[in-house]
């Protein structure tokens, strides 16, 4: 049975792909080798993942402002996920989706670090407010 | 969100597509934020070095150059962070031709725009420091941290393209730091021992930095008795953006909306986490050390100050910096230009260092840079650059500057 999260409405349009799952927090700039594709901050969790195509989630945002000019950058090379969806977001993550047309969810009702796992194949919907997992 | 005239106007389209699509990120953000309204903002410093920009970033600001004058001017007054590309020194740092033509390439479109290429992120400090109550489209951490506490102006992150959104349209969604009750402390920090150094104070901003919880934590410290120097703060305040992610901090007794507990907490203050000596201590120590050679020292991410830049020069006068060894050092185009007059630059270059102008370390491709030069172990003055290069591929150590200028001159610790 698909089990349904709600949380607050996000940006982007509706994209489906298979979680990347860690409780760690992100930046775009901190955490990835952009041009790889994969995790490559030596203390994080997915350290040496491969993100891309992917639902990934994760905790809060965190690090430099650079990020909200490089999830367009990836988006354009096709070196992005298919959505993200973090417990809490800041102004940069927001702004950044926001300019890559990034599915883009946070603040949900139930911590979604827990409710997500790696491998499940999940639905964004920003607008509705609403995660799928199939 | 509640739309004015003027926004309304940006939104049809009367004032060009840029605009219009700058008023459409704006209130996409705003909505996901739950903005009531805009708010004008009096300028704007704008963080777009073209590593982070990427063809796409630069693709984008050139489709913006070409539109016609009066729809690609900015509305308020823009200045800019640091460039990846420093034109006189680039190819002794062995950077690639390709990053120089980019480079020039952002620099033409936003020219075009009308922006002011500072290039600097000190700008509070050395071009136009922000007013009390005013509010801001702020695009560096250190920068928006330090105009929020130190100066009490009012902005967010606001990343490249945001702050570009709010260059176009003057105003940004009225969010967070514009709004007083986000303004408020929410977690208290008690220190027991001031700070000395530079990489002092930028430790301890990294100790708190680590232990707040997100963007909207507003961390209130306590104990600092009598107002630390401007460099202390930016160091301070850099840190405790990087590791923290946070905009805004108060110090009791020193920063202008902290006159005392009761009125930077919103009724009574919660426990004090208490931040020891040994807590800074042990921060330093989670870097280590560098047993064997250092390949490159870095002073940057802040940018110096004069008054740094002199008392690095100071130290280093008359020494060599070990031949297997780099020592960068980066300060903005308007310091630079007053260090050259007073002979500052001189004493430095004598040694065999690098002063570069408009760039900071970790936004000049600093993973390329490190593969091209063969630079691993890397050395810094600053907490907050030992934080983001760990991610670029060096093995970075926290030390004082006197520290990081004797391994310079020594090539190891």
């Amino acid at each position: 049975m698909p089990r349904t999260i709600r949380g607050h409405p996000g940006i982007g349009s509706k994209a489906t792909g298979e979680a990347l799952v860690a409780k760690d927090d992100f930046s775009a700039r901190y955490d990835l080798d952009r041009i790889a594709g994969v995790f490559s901050r030596p203390g994080h969790r997915l350290h040496g993942e491969r993100y891309v195509g992917r639902v990934l989630v994760l905790n809060t945002a965190k690090g430099g402002v650079a990020t909200s000019w490089m999830l367009r950058e990836m988006c354009a090379r096709g070196m992005a996920p298919a959505a993200l969806l973090l417990n809490l977001a800041n102004p940069i993550m927001a702004q950044g989706a926001a300019f890559a047309d990034l599915p883009f969810m946070d603040r949900f009702e139930r911590d979604i670090t827990d409710a997500i796992r790696t491998g499940d194949r999940v639905t964004v919907d920003p607008r509705a407010g609403r995660v799928t997992i199939d | 969100m509640k739309l004015g005239r003027e926004e309304r106007a940006m939104l049809d389209g009367r004032h060009g597509p840029a605009r219009r699509e700058a008023l459409r990120q704006q209130m996409e953000v705003g909505r996901f934020f739950d903005a009531g309204d805009f708010v004008e903002v009096a300028h704007v410093h704008l963080m777009a070095d073209t590593e982070s920009l990427g063809e796409s970033g630069v693709e984008w600001l050139e489709a913006i150059s070409r539109l016609p004058e009066p729809e690609r001017r900015v509305r308020v007054p823009t200045v800019t962070d640091p460039r990846g590309i420093d034109f006189c020194a680039y190819r002794k740092l062995r950077q690639e031709e390709r990053m120089a033509a980019l480079e020039r390439r952002a620099i033409a479109a936003f020219e075009s725009m009308g922006i002011l290429m500072t290039d600097t992120c000190i700008n509070y400090q050395s071009v136009l420091p922000p007013v009390r109550g005013e509010h801001l489209a702020y695009g560096d951490t250190g920068s928006t941290i330090y105009a929020n506490s130190v100066l009490g102006a009012r902005s967010n992150f606001e990343g490249g393209p945001a702050a570009l959104c709010a260059a176009l349209t003057g105003r940004v969604p009225r969010y967070g730091c514009h709004l007083d009750e986000r303004r408020r402390g929410t977690h208290l920090f008690e220190v027991r021992h001031r700070p000395r150094t530079w990489s002092d104070w930028g430790a301890l901003g990294a100790v708190i930095g680590k232990r707040t919880g997100d963007y909207w934590t507003v961390p209130v410290i306590a104990g600092i008795d009598g107002a630390p120097t401007s460099d202390e703060l930016k160091h301070f305040g850099a840190a405790l953006a990087s590791y923290g992610s946070v905009p805004l901090f108060h110090m009791v007794g020193v920063t202008p909306e902290a006159p005392d507990l009761a009125r930077v907490f919103e009724g009574v203050p919660p426990d004090p986490v208490r931040i020891d000596p040994q807590d800074v201590d042990a921060f330093y120590a989670s870097f280590g050390r560098h047993e064997d050679e250092v390949h490159v020292v870095v002073f940057a991410a802040p940018q110096l100050s004069l008054v740094e830049l002199k008392t690095v020069a100071d130290s280093l006068a008359g020494k060599r910096v070990h031949p297997r060894t780099a020592l960068l050092i980066a300060t903005s185009p308007e310091i630079k230009a007053a260090a050259d007059r007073m002979g500052i630059t001189a004493t430095i270059e004598d040694t065999g260092a690098i002063l570069l102008r408009g760039v900071c370390f970790y936004q000049m491709y600093a993973r390329e840079l490190g593969r091209a030069n063969g630079w691993t172990n890397l050395l810094s003055n600053s907490a907050k650059l030992v934080n983001i290069v760990s991610g670029y591929g060096y093995r970075p150590v926290l030390a004082t500057t006197e520290a990081c200028i004797e391994a310079a001159v020594n090539g190891r610790m």
